[in-house]
């Protein structure tokens, strides 16, 4: 969709009118979403399987942070600080990454289908994945399965980057990518990707076939600090970096040579893009698995809302995907207790039917 | 369901009463926190006792409730299929490979049995930082490995010496089981068929369960060139030449008949055809390597060798 643009009839200051009051919303936007994204946080800490009063659950936090061990006893604790705190903070960081990532593809690609995938990255590191569960047991050594940081994220982050730059390196040529290369070779890269991962799940036995299910519907279960010590400093540049971005794509929705004369580094951006990208969704997907819809449905649902300005969109994307996920892994975590339910399975449940009737109630059909 | 749970949200979702997102936001936030207080009343009324095990694997419930032990059981995982009242009676902790940490611990367990693979290892890892007590069990498919795995299952929760009976009962039966076999005269063919999605036929190869009971039963396993349990082309089945077709029972579905299933051309001109041999067993019973083994393997040699007279194991009725 396109910034209404006014008839030339229309005096120029409706369009202000019209700017200020899009500004407006989009604060209030903002305002909003952050305080629903807290309330979801603080719901998402204080609830579990296990019932703890919401007194004592801030009682583990306050005294984790003044230090305070006399009060740090208890099974109840571990679970607030070691099981709740760091999957909670992960869901926020990888919904994030993912929603944002999402919106910086679709406007790079200026195609309302882009997501994450695209650069490659899921696709990689799926095969990686695969590989690592079916031949991992073969070919690396037990000890090397039971780091803390183990091989399947680690070899999946590794796959995922891979893709990437082969990617980048089959649609850049003399100092320019074209991103319509980019976007079908990632389809054929990714078509190859599947296939290998397809003759992977041949070639694995019934529990490895369990665990690649499992691992491609997604889920926050392994959060742990240490797994969020590695991957915050690698999603974290891009939920930064942002706003160096919004001006670009903003021009870039115009065109990538207009983009070019009105003095954006356009080729410096993609760059920046697609690299931040992949480092965001690859450990992304490394540490919660493949978690799909969050990516392509979150900015367009904000886009929606807002309209397309990326200094808009990009943070709000980053609220929006954070709630989502985390909310998700509430219901996720607390449907079939004891047991919990893949997020993925959650995310395109409650997202899926959400979006579509966002898009049956607009009178008009989309274009982007 | 879980299903069943999602859909209140969603119609209240669908129905365009509010003009602005924020407020539809909202409401799943809300929803989301109501259904979480909802949820996390059940169980903490419980009183910490001594004997509250969870166990991940569905052999070791079953030897548990062999031992007359199931009231010390407090949550079983989604592959404790016998005997079928557990899964009714017991909390469900979902699929032994993908267990939730604070679920488990939600059941505040002082004993946590793991089968081999129960996982994933950051929930295990988790588990055992938690400093509830966890026995590993070894899933043997030899008849030695279920003699062991009945010994170490009782050896962990405290009743080493039932265990011990009954472990002796079950080698008693594989020895028995191994005389009648060297009774044989010609051993036969023996395909299991897995399932046949849309007449692709799935069958149980070299190091499966299935292989594991064949060969107890003293029957030679015909896709024995394939390991664990995958597809097999028409004409390799033809080739492979079967004495006779096992299948697992199905309770819920069609049972696929001989006449249907010798009517495909793959098997038509097998040996099995001829005199339409297709067996169905109890799947759990058949390829579950616990305490029923040696009498699964029993029955599966007497329906191999209808011709033979195999008489039942010791003197125990078969289950």
């Amino acid at each position: 969709m396109t910034l209404a643009t006014p008839a030339p009839t229309v005096a120029s200051s409706t369009l202000a009118t019209l700017i200020a009051g899009r500004r407006r919303t989009g604060m209030l936007a903002v305002i909003g979403l952050g305080l629903a994204c807290l309330f979801l946080t603080i719901v998402a800490i204080g609830q579990g399987a296990i019932a703890i009063a919401p007194g004592r659950v801030a009682e583990i936090l306050m005294a984790r942070l003044t230090g305070d061990t006399s009060l740090l006893e208890g099974r109840d604790v571990l679970v607030v600080l070691n099981i709740r705190l760091p999957r909670v903070l992960l869901g926020l960081l990888v919904g994030a990454g993912l929603a944002v990532s999402g919106a910086l593809m679709q406007g790079l690609f200026r195609n309302p289908l882009a997501d994450p995938g695209l650069v490659g990255v899921s696709s990689g590191a799926a095969l990686a994945a695969a590989a690592t569960i079916v031949l991992g047991d073969r070919f690396l050594a037990g000890s090397m399965m039971k780091l803390p940081f183990a091989a399947l994220p680690a070899g999946a982050f590794c796959g995922g980057l891979v893709s990437t730059l082969a990617l980048y390196l089959i649609a850049t040529r003399g100092g320019r990518t074209s991103v319509a290369t980019m976007l079908l070779a990632g389809v054929a890269l990714g078509a190859l990707a599947s296939a290998l991962t397809g003759l992977l799940a041949f070639w694995s036995d019934d529990r490895q076939l369990r665990d690649l299910t499992f691992w491609s519907l997604g889920s926050l279960g392994g959060a742990s600090w240490t797994k969020l010590t590695v991957v915050a400093p690698i999603i974290l540049p891009l939920l930064l970096l942002m706003p160096l971005l919004a001006r670009g794509l903003n021009g870039l929705m115009l065109g990538e040579a207009e983009a070019y004369h009105l003095g954006i580094p356009v080729q410096r951006i993609k760059a920046l893009a697609i690299l931040l990208v992949a480092l965001a969704v690859g450990a992304s997907v490394a540490t919660a698995g493949l978690i799909g819809f969050v990516g392509i449905v979150v900015p367009h649902l904000i886009r929606l809302c807002v309209g397309p300005d990326h200094r808009l969109l990009l943070p709000l994307s980053a609220l929006g995907g954070a709630m989502l996920l985390v909310g998700a892994d509430i219901v996720a975590r607390l449907i079939v207790v004891p047991a919990e339910l893949p997020i993925g399975i959650v995310t395109a449940t409650i997202g899926a039917p959400f979006f579509l009737w966002l898009l049956l109630r607009r009178t008009s059909l989309i274009d982007v | 369901m879980p299903g069943s749970r999602i859909i209140p949200a969603h119609r209240g979702l669908q129905q365009p009463n509010r003009r602005e997102l924020t407020t539809a936001l909202g409401l799943s936030a809300l929803g989301l926190g109501g259904l979480g207080l909802s949820r996390a009343l059940p169980g903490a009324a419980l009183a910490q006792t001594p004997d509250r095990i969870v166990v991940a694997g569905g052999v070791i419930t079953e030897v548990i409730y062999a031992l007359g032990l199931q009231d010390r059981i407090v949550g079983i995982d989604s592959t404790s299929q016998f005997p079928p009242e557990a899964l009714k009676e017991k909390a469900n902790v979902g699929y032994v490979r993908a267990l939730s940490a604070e679920g488990v611990l939600s059941l505040k367990p002082s004993l946590i049995m793991l089968i081999d693979g129960a996982g994933p290892p950051d929930a295990v890892s988790l588990l055992s930082e938690s400093g509830v007590k966890i026995a590993r069990i070894h899933d043997g498919l030899t008849p030695e490995g279920v003699v062991t795995k009945i010994a170490a299952i009782g050896t962990a929760i405290g009743a080493a010496a039932p265990a011990e009976r009954l472990a002796a009962q079950t080698r008693a039966h594989f020895d028995e089981l191994a005389t009648l076999r060297a009774g044989l005269a010609r051993k036969k063919r023996i395909l299991f068929l897995l399932s046949l999605q849309n007449g692709r036929a799935m069958v149980g190869g070299r190091n499966s369960s299935a292989d594991g009971i064949i060969a107890l039963a003293g029957g030679i396993n015909v896709a024995d060139a394939i390991e664990g349990y995958k597809p097999m082309t028409d004409e390799a089945i033809a080739a492979a030449a079967p004495d006779m077709v096992l299948m697992m029972r199905n309770s819920s579905a069609h049972n696929i008949t001989p006449d249907e299933l010798f009517a495909m051309p793959a098997f038509a001109r097998i040996p099995a055809a001829s005199e339409k041999r297709l067996v169905h067993m109890d799947g759990l019973y058949l390829l579950g390597f616990g305490p029923r083994t040696p009498m699964a393997a029993r029955d599966l040699m007497a329906a191999i060798y209808p011709e033979a007279v195999i008489p039942p194991l010791g003197t125990a009725a078969t289950p």
